[in-house]
């Protein structure tokens, strides 16, 4: 077998330890798909009705607001997911397994490659249920086949460009516990951008926070594709932060997980 | 001992330190093939950094090191190809299973899945292991995860194996049960580096002994060639009676009393010669003598000898420290 063989099939044998770590500790899983589901339905039906009169359409109500909010939660629920990744990163480098991986003849980026795409696939699981319970409550979107696969590709891209940040803060944090506090700012950027309500509405400091942050062009280019409306240069922004956030991310690990462990 | 074994493990001239911290400093090692190296010395010697950099997880800031044939500073991966690590602390992944834990080994040194269903079977068997099998290691007790550590090193079948303090923290029964797995390993061929606080784990399983004290190595050879460095060999007379203490000292030439324990030191090499004419001389003179102990020269004593202080002292000194 080539050394890319090797490299894939150890980095399949990682996910499949991933998944089985996740089938055996399903609280986290459970959780972290939880949050966005029960913030989409408390925003929609709590705060729905109020929030949708405020946003000033002709006859702004409940309707209007889901239509509005549902790519904020897509987008929280990228960054919930990636809050585990942190979590899971973090608890396998306090294992003396890891250890174990470094004195093997294994390739190097296997183990945080089959991070990467076990939490990719976990958050394509966690998107699913979300966005069906979106449509459940009434989300409905005028976007055609086209502009749905542009808004996937889009979350899919800028979820593993997160993922890989996370796994860096994940191999970063001291323990597992300022693992997991470590992206809780991320799961607070689509409430301090345009996720939940228009950036227009927030005071001046803040409003210039949530316009330029990475998380409001992805969430306006996403509800762009969506509802059709307008994505003006939001598109490229998007994709610009994305590449930053995941080149980043990817050289930081990388570096992080060459370090020497600590005695 | 074989002289013309080709050599395992080849270090020369290793150094490491951390910030002031001098860890090794400048420490020669050589281990032939199918052998078993001991490394003694209590925690904080550097033992583990030893290991470490000899297993490619932490490099040297100094020195030249072949492992099975392979430089590790030019050919790490290679180096990892050909040796097993059973660390201090146990290395394996709670949520697996037992089983999982092994196949996971298996796929990772890549044996076809036939192989590895094999391998994983044979080692569960040998380690008594079976019946542990399908439960996750957090349920197994310190002996188990221990076995069941050394159980994943060996899936690849290493030639070098590294065992760190492979009996730490064991109770006796169950520190016998890996003495003899590692005996095991020895007639399979393998080489095998084992670092050890416990003087009379490196006097049972070692062919060589490399006494460690901070970071230098102040003796090396056999069991047998490091005990004749010192003459701790005597005999020990216990008394009741401050009279007869004063009595036996004055019959036996070149002994030294303790007054305090009532008790005499006669030196020996506790063979059987030695000893009746000991007890004949107490005969003639009619001491009465409580009991009396023979001590053999043992690894305690070339630590005190080499390193003036014991190795329990030694041992504690550096746990608080920990």
């Amino acid at each position: 077998m080539s050394t890319l063989a090797y490299a894939a099939r150890d980095s399949r044998t990682m996910l499949r330890r991933n998944m089985r770590r996740w089938a055996r500790y399903p609280a986290m899983t459970v959780q972290l798909i939880g949050i966005p589901v029960i913030f989409l339905l408390m925003f929609a039906y709590v705060f729905g009705e109020t929030l949708g009169a405020g946003l000033g359409g002709p006859a702004g109500d409940r309707a209007d607001y889901i239509a509005y909010l549902v790519p904020g939660i897509i987008l929280m629920t990228v960054s919930a997911s990636v809050q585990g990744t942190a979590i899971s990163v973090a608890m396998d480098m306090h294992e003396g397994i890891i250890a174990r991986f470094r004195t093997m003849a294994i390739s190097r980026g296997a183990v945080l490659t089959g991070h990467v795409i076990g939490s990719f696939l976990q958050t394509v699981v966690g998107l699913a249920i979300v966005i069906a319970v979106a449509f459940l409550i009434g989300f409905r979107t005028n976007g055609n086949v086209a502009e749905w696969i542009a808004a996937i590709g889009l979350i899919c891209l800028f979820s593993i460009a997160l993922t890989w940040l996370a796994v860096a803060m994940g191999l970063k944090a001291k323990s597992v516990e300022t693992a997991s506090n470590l992206p809780t700012l991320l799961v607070l950027l689509p409430f301090l951008g345009s996720g939940f309500v228009p950036t227009d509405s927030m005071p001046a400091g803040l409003r210039w926070f949530a316009e330029y942050q990475p998380f409001t062009p992805v969430i306006e280019t996403v509800r762009g594709l969506l509802l059709g409306t307008a994505i003006g240069d939001n598109a490229v922004i998007a994709l610009a932060w994305t590449a930053v956030i995941g080149l980043a991310g990817y050289v930081w690990a990388l570096k992080l997980f060459r370090r020497p462990p600590v005695r | 001992m074989t002289v013309d074994r080709p050599t395992a493990i080849a270090a020369t001239g290793l150094r490491k330190s951390y910030g002031e911290q001098l860890v090794l400093d400048g420490i020669d090692i050589t281990v032939p093939e199918a052998t078993i190296f001991s490394l003694l010395g209590p925690n904080g010697a550097g033992k583990t950094t030893a290991v470490q950099i000899l297993s490619t997880l932490i490099r040297a800031d100094g020195g030249s090191i072949s492992v099975a044939g392979h430089d590790l500073a030019t050919d790490a991966d290679g180096v990892r190809g050909s040796i097993g690590v059973t660390g201090q602390f146990s290395a394996v992944d709670n949520l697996l299973t037992g089983e999982e834990n092994l196949l996971l080994m298996a796929d990772l040194h890549h044996l076809d899945r036939r192989e590895g269903r094999r391998r994983t079977a044979d080692l569960l068997e040998r380690f008594d292991l079976v019946d542990a099998a399908t439960k996750a290691p957090s349920t197994y007790s310190g002996g188990m995860r221990r076995k069941l550590d050394l159980a994943m090193t060996l899936v690849g079948d290493p030639r070098v194996i590294f065992l760190d303090e492979p009996t730490t923290g064991l109770d006796p029964r169950t520190r016998r049960t890996m003495w003899e797995a590692i005996r095991e390993l020895i007639a399979g061929g393998v080489t095998i580096f084992l670092t050890t606080q416990y003087l009379e784990e490196a006097d049972e399983l070692a062919d060589r002994i490399a006494l460690l004290d901070h970071g230098r190595i102040v003796a090396e050879g056999t069991s047998d060639e490091l005990k004749r460095l010192i003459p701790g060999g005597h005999l020990r007379l216990q008394f009741t009676d401050p009279a007869e203490l004063d009595q036996a000292a004055r019959t036996f030439a070149g002994s030294t009393r303790d007054d305090a324990a009532l008790a005499l030191q006669i030196p020996s090499d506790g063979d059987v010669h030695s000893l009746r004419a000991v007890l004949d001389h107490l005969d003639v003179a009619s001491i009465e003598v409580a009991s009396l102990t023979v001590h053999t020269p043992d690894l305690d004593d070339v630590f005190l000898a080499l390193t003036g202080r014991p190795a329990e002292t030694a041992d504690a000194e550096k746990e608080s420290v920990r």
